[in-house]
């Protein structure tokens, strides 16, 4: 059969699973990974983070709002999807999706972001004109009191959804992570430490992604890019992506130590036909190259600009690796076959509704999305539009 | 057309015996069919398989199965005495057509025929997000596709490849033991059309079922026990190389 290679059971020929499950961990990874940098200068008070904490927030909420997207789309049936909220199984993990979205939506992300946010948008509120000064009332929530006691109890209030957020960022993506790693039919899936794995790939991300768009953002906007909030950021990025990929290499080191009845079979598909998107674009790419680019910056005194320079290209491989990371445990598990016996093809279809361009256009949505929050809520305020001043300071 | 007196007694018994037949062959729900008194289970005895393939056409027959998916299909292994644990296994079309000839006779060759293994502990029902996919009260995994959402993750978890999203329905599919057959009295569309008898629909809480002296007597295996499925369809002689 075509794509065919050894002996596949019938039914398991083509993949279930498409690119736009693939997405879907990258997007929550990214939610995930940008909600804990931002609570890094909320909770950890890490004051060097602080220009990128309302622009990592409105990121985190711009691809929160498309994760459920990709997972729609590829259901058989999606108009019966709320069955999840009103019937869901109590033993299955999936059925827990839309009560960690849903809380992590709403009780953590929306509600930090309305605490953090409430004094500019009253005073928008009183400023705008038009349709946007109706938007801006009705995000009041007719709640328009800004004095100094009212802003403390928001300030306090946001640090406690902050801390309760840190634990549910783990927990929407770890869950994610579960949903893989509790499929005992599937070797390539099936471990405990996909979680953690998830968890801090998400981390790895989300910092790299919100340090990328800080940047990119600053280049555009035509402001100096903070150089100490870039520096700490690409620290806790190196370190966190240290432990990441020390958790990749640990598994990878058990299962080759163990080499159970599947090993033969997954060690042939690393070779072949996973070779280019693991080893070369996950492994050496997106992972080992990074890595050493974050450590020289850790070691050698280097110039401002270069530094900036490789925070970039380091940034930009390290999502590249992660989204290849994603593709590697999704498609990757269903290119073999449960027999062990032989591997098929991901043929991925070009316009079709789990496509390509369906896939390219959920990628770009987000940053859509983040487009329009940055104009309506522009996360730099009046001490952050010249982040050179703080960095002075 | 006038029939006489002689010829309607003669007619009306003919009648009632055809009548019975039709309702044979479209037999209502059986009344007395009570869900607790069964457990049901397949034996397949694969000395007795010959691949001719009659069960998946039956089967695609009875259950319109559409064409590349398949709710039981036929295997047939190649184990050489050199790479014992590395067999060479083939199902063309699921072996619905049966199987090209056997050149040279180096190694064994033997047929095994699959489908739902009917898990008492099943991975599939275990992850259904919704509940659609089920074990009944009688031991038969079922999937209420007015229901199913399609998400695909019970064909993931399935470790034997026993499921499927039907391409046209968009929801899970898979073997139902011929539900609706068995609830009525009659044996699966498989079991039917074996020519053989490798296949045995069996009841286990029926002490009369020939499966209990069966399984005393015979070696009998299932696949993959190491994943703790609870599988119910138990293989007669199976060879130690079959995934």
């Amino acid at each position: 059969m075509n794509g065919v290679e050894g002996f596949m059971y019938p039914n398991e020929v083509g993949l279930q699973w498409s690119v736009l499950i693939v997405l879907y961990p990258f997007i929550t990874g990214l939610v995930a990974g940008a909600f804990i940098l931002a609570s890094l200068e909320r909770v950890f008070r890490v004051e060097a983070v602080k220009p990128t904490y309302r622009l990592a927030l409105l990121t985190a909420l711009a691809f929160l709002l498309v994760a459920p997207l990709p997972l729609q789309l590829h259901l058989g049936h999606p108009e019966r999807s709320p069955e999840m909220y009103f019937t869901p199984h109590s033993s299955s993990a999936m059925a827990m999706f839309g009560y960690v979205y849903l809380w992590y939506l709403m009780a953590v992300l929306v509600l930090e972001i309305w605490l953090d946010y409430r004094r500019n948008i009253v005073l928008l509120s009183q400023s705008s004109k038009g349709l946007l000064r109706l938007i801006y009332r009705i995000m009041t929530l007719g709640s328009n009191n800004i004095s100094e006691r009212s802003l403390a109890i928001d300030d306090r209030v946001g640090w406690i959804v902050t801390l309760v957020g840190i634990p549910s960022a783990f927990l929407l993506h770890g869950y994610v992570g579960f949903i893989f790693g509790s499929i005992k039919a599937n070797p390539w899936w099936s471990s405990p430490l996909m979680p953690v794995v998830f968890i801090f790939s998400a981390m790895v991300s989300g910092i790299a992604g919100v340090m990328v768009l800080y940047m990119a953002i600053s280049k555009l906007r035509g402001q100096s890019i903070d150089i100490r909030c870039v520096d700490t950021i690409a620290m806790y990025l190196f370190y966190t992506f240290i432990i990441d990929f020390s958790l990749e290499m640990l598994d990878l080191i058990h299962r080759i130590y163990e080499a159970d009845e599947s090993f033969r079979s997954l060690n042939f598909m690393v070779h072949t036909r996973l070779y280019i998107p693991h080893i070369v674009i996950q492994i050496c790419l997106g992972t080992l190259t990074p890595i050493i680019l974050l450590g020289i910056t850790q070691v050698v005194k280097l110039k401002e600009i270069v530094r900036k320079r490789i925070y970039s290209v380091a940034g930009c491989l390290t999502l590249i690796g992660i989204f290849a990371m994603r593709w590697n445990v999704v498609i990757g598990g269903q290119l073999f076959s449960k027999s062990f016996l032989g591997y098929t093809t991901y043929k991925m279809s070009l316009v079709t509704r789990e496509g390509l361009l369906v896939a390219i256009f959920l990628t770009i949505l987000p940053l859509v999305f983040l487009w329009a929050l940055v104009k309506l809520l522009p996360p730099w305020s009046e001490k952050t539009k010249l982040p050179g001043a703080v960095a002075a300071s | 057309m006038k029939i006489s007196r002689r010829q309607m007694l003669i007619l009306l018994p003919a009648a009632a015996v055809a009548w019975e037949s039709v309702l044979a062959g479209t037999p209502e729900a059986s009344p007395n069919y009570a869900l607790t008194d069964h457990w049901w289970s397949m034996l397949i005895d694969i000395p007795k398989c010959i691949g001719c393939g009659n069960c998946v056409r039956a089967c695609q027959a009875e259950n319109d199965v559409p064409d590349g998916y398949f709710r039981t299909w036929v295997e047939r292994y190649h184990v050489s005495d050199e790479n014992m644990t590395n067999p060479q296994v083939i199902s063309p079309d699921g072996g619905k057509e049966g199987f090209p000839v056997v050149s040279g006779d180096e190694g064994k060759y033997f047929f095994v025929p699959k489908l739902c293994n009917h898990c008492a502990d099943s991975p599939c029902t275990q992850v259904c997000p919704v509940g659609a996919t089920f074990i009944s009260p009688d031991g038969v995994v079922l999937v209420d596709q007015t229901y199913c959402l399609g998400c695909a993750y019970c064909v993931q978890a399935c470790p034997y490849g026993c499921r499927f999203i039907h391409p046209v329905k968009k929801v899970a599919d898979k073997c139902t033991l011929c539900y609706h057959r068995i609830t009525k009295g009659l044996t699966t569309a498989c079991c039917e059309a074996c020519p053989t008898g490798a296949r045995q629909l069996a009841d286990l809480k029926n002490p009369k079922d020939p499966i209990h002296e069966f399984l005393k007597t015979h070696s009998v295996q299932i696949l993959k026990p190491q994943m703790a499925t609870g599988a119910k369809v138990f293989y007669n002689d199976l060879d130690g190389s079959v995934r």
